[in-house]
């Protein structure tokens, strides 16, 4: 059989994507792929998803110039597009309040997710308590840890956290206590996916509900600018941000995309997450993507100091862009994300989420390999308030 | 049909199990394949694999003991494994190192429905088995696009959600009805089922009952989970009708 004559031609990109799942999801995932084809065609669903954007979450975000970034860098002009300042304070309210909406045309009314860092988490609690939805969250008693503001965020917004102490009790796991939810609710329940992970339709509806930010940065850079940007730089978990502010400027040869990966604490396995760095072809959470498995095919343990980045797993897009080689992708560690979290702080006086504080470590790399005449944007996905906490275990009181 | 964790607790127990079943208990015996992440499995046997794994148990060792005690097994033996594992090492190699072992048949619970024309000619080369998962969801459209692509039997969900012990079972003869008119091939009926008289509900109108969480169950509660094991299929196999 070949490619064009599969079913669901548009769940994959070129050799990743798909539907791996127990037969059990297939119908929920065509009763989704059909309410969102036809919520597409309906001007009534993109006006109310737009106005919900705009008058609830407070898009557009601005893009913001970073003087002394680009001073500290030495190279390229630096451009937070300001995702932080998004309600809920993370670009993941984006794709919640799109996916509450189709919830409700299905006539759903509970909705599941699973978080690693929270945000994704915090913004779906937020968007069900907006719709009267009830909500379940999947989390990992380790990101539990981590994230406890998070927790107590979810709750007061009338969520449910699941605590899950499988496994290595992280972003995987909570993926996999939900889909088994799922597996069991499918009927009443719908499950929003937090990235472009998953089986179609997710990898492509999550991107599509993201895209707002890259449509956002072109109208903004040339305003600001004159022009399109020489770079734009997101950090890659699942990779939502970066799907989201890339996917507009795929057509754009001149702008260069770099995703960012949790180098955690060097490159030997089970010490980063760097998944389209190291991994290689395989099946986890539903597609066909590039994974962090070992050679029988068994999920390896990942490690990152970012519990949103902490997943041996990448979107199907992402992998597809990595092996056409349009999108170029790194690794940072830990402690250099460490480093640009407090950078970013002191120096334009905005604390980033430690997932965005990858982004940021890579941008200033490659902004001082860059001429003073070129522009820069780095997608500033969420904001740090939720790891202070994290953040202070891990430096100390700053004294 | 009974169900194993393949490797659970060891390897060793595994091999106890196939030696010791009695052909009049069962004529198919379904090996799991342990899997790190099985979203389709209940606690019970979700719990199982992680075991089985934290002891080293790989694909590899389940291929050695099924080539090493296949000549003295007359039942049939087909394998459940995830598609992760499959796809990793290239799903033809695969299914041919399975089909070298001594598997007769296998079952893929996460197969995309979109890629298995590509693997049907090595299973039909090898002329294994090949079952997909029809749940009640499962749309007639559909129905119509899996059949054909099945091989040996059909493995029917008895319910949606996953693995695990239910006191009640389902009426499954709606769906029986369904799939019969449009294959010919035996239906084998599994998800919940958990004793003797589901057993023998399921085949008053389906032609298999699949057992796994409640075998697994009593081998996790035992000193001897081999021994345990084969009291629970003998126990279950009483769900027989007496010609079977």
């Amino acid at each position: 059989m070949t490619m064009k004559e599969t079913r669901h031609i548009d769940g994959w990109f070129g050799e990743f994507g798909g539907r791996y799942v127990p037969e059990t999801l297939v119908t929920a995932l065509d009763q989704l792929e059909e309410a969102w084809a036809e919520a597409k065609s309906d001007p009534e669903f993109e006006l109310e998803f737009t106005s919900l954007l705009r008058d609830y979450v407070g898009r557009a975000t601005p893009l913001t110039h970073a003087p002394r970034l680009t001073e500290h860098a030495g190279g390229a002009n630096i451009w937070l597009k300001r995702e932080d300042l998004a309600h809920t304070g993370a670009h993941k309210i984006n794709n919640t309040i799109g996916q509450a909406l189709l919830t409700r045309r299905m006539g759903k009314q509970r909705v599941i997710a699973e978080t690693g860092a929270g945000q994704h988490g915090v913004a779906t609690a937020t968007a069900c308590a907006r719709f009267g939805l009830e909500c379940e969250v999947y989390m990992g008693s380790e990101d539990v840890r981590r994230q406890s503001l998070n927790v107590f965020r979810m709750k007061l917004l009338g969520a449910k956290v699941n605590v899950v102490e499988d496994g290595s009790c992280t972003l995987k796991d909570a993926t996999n206590a939900a889909m088994r939810n799922w597996m069991e609710t499918v009927d009443t329940t719908h499950y929003i996916i937090g990235s472009v992970v998953g089986p179609h339709p997710f990898p492509t509806l999550v991107r599509t509900f993201q895209s707002v930010i890259g449509r956002e940065t072109r109208t903004q850079c040339i305003d600001c600018f004159g022009r399109l940007p020489d770079r734009i730089v997101a950090c890659v978990g699942g990779g939502s941000n970066a799907a989201g502010i890339f996917s507009d400027f795929i057509g754009d040869a001149g702008v260069g995309l770099i995703g960012i990966e949790a180098g955690g604490r060097g490159a030997r396995p089970g010490d980063h997450a760097s998944t389209l760095v190291h991994g290689e072809p395989g099946v986890l959470h539903g597609s066909r993507s590039i994974v962090l498995q070992d050679p029988d095919g068994q999920t390896s343990t990942v490690h990152s100091c970012s519990a949103g980045l902490d997943y041996p797993g990448v979107g199907p897009e992402h992998a597809h862009w990595h092996v056409e080689g349009r999108v170029d992708y790194r690794a940072v560690t830990d402690q250099e994300a460490i480093d640009a979290f407090c950078l970013l702080s002191e120096l334009e006086g905005c604390i980033p989420a430690l997932e965005t504080a990858h982004a940021v470590a890579g941008a200033v790399q490659e902004a001082g390999t860059m001429h003073r005449d070129q522009h820069l944007v780095i997608n500033l996905s969420g904001r740090g308030d939720k790891d202070a906490e994290e953040a202070r275990r891990l430096l100390g009181d700053l004294d | 049909m009974p169900f194993v964790t393949a490797g659970y607790p060891d390897i060793e127990t595994t091999g106890a199990i196939l030696s010791g079943l009695d052909p009049s208990w069962a004529d198919i015996i379904e090996l799991g394949i342990p899997f790190s992440d099985p979203i389709a499995d209940g606690p019970i046997i979700a719990a199982s694999m992680h075991e089985a794994l934290q002891t080293g148990v790989r694909p590899g060792h389940v291929f050695e003991l099924v080539r090493s005690i296949r000549a003295d097994i007359p039942q049939g033996l087909v394998a459940m494994v995830s598609t992760s594992i499959v796809e990793r090492s290239g799903a033809v190699g695969f299914i041919e190192e399975a089909a070298r072992a001594g598997f007769d048949g296998l079952i893929i619970p996460d197969v995309d429905l979109d890629r298995v024309d590509e693997i049907l000619p090595t299973i039909d080369a090898h002329e294994m088995a090949f079952s997909l998962l029809v749940a009640p969801s499962t749309t007639d459209a559909r129905l119509e696009s899996i059949l054909p692509r099945c091989r040996g039997f059909i493995y029917m969900l008895a319910r949606a959600g996953l693995t695990g012990i239910r006191s009640e079972l389902p009426d499954i003869s709606p769906q029986v009805e369904r799939i019969r008119r449009l294959t010919d091939l035996p239906i084998a009926v599994g998800f919940g089922i958990s004793s003797a008289e589901h057993v023998s509900t399921v085949l008053a109108h389906a032609d298999a009952a699949i057992v796994g969480s409640a075998i697994v169950r009593s081998m996790g509660t035992s000193d001897d989970p081999a021994a345990a094991a084969l009291d629970t299929i003998r126990a279950l196999s009483s769900g027989r009708p007496p010609t079977a």
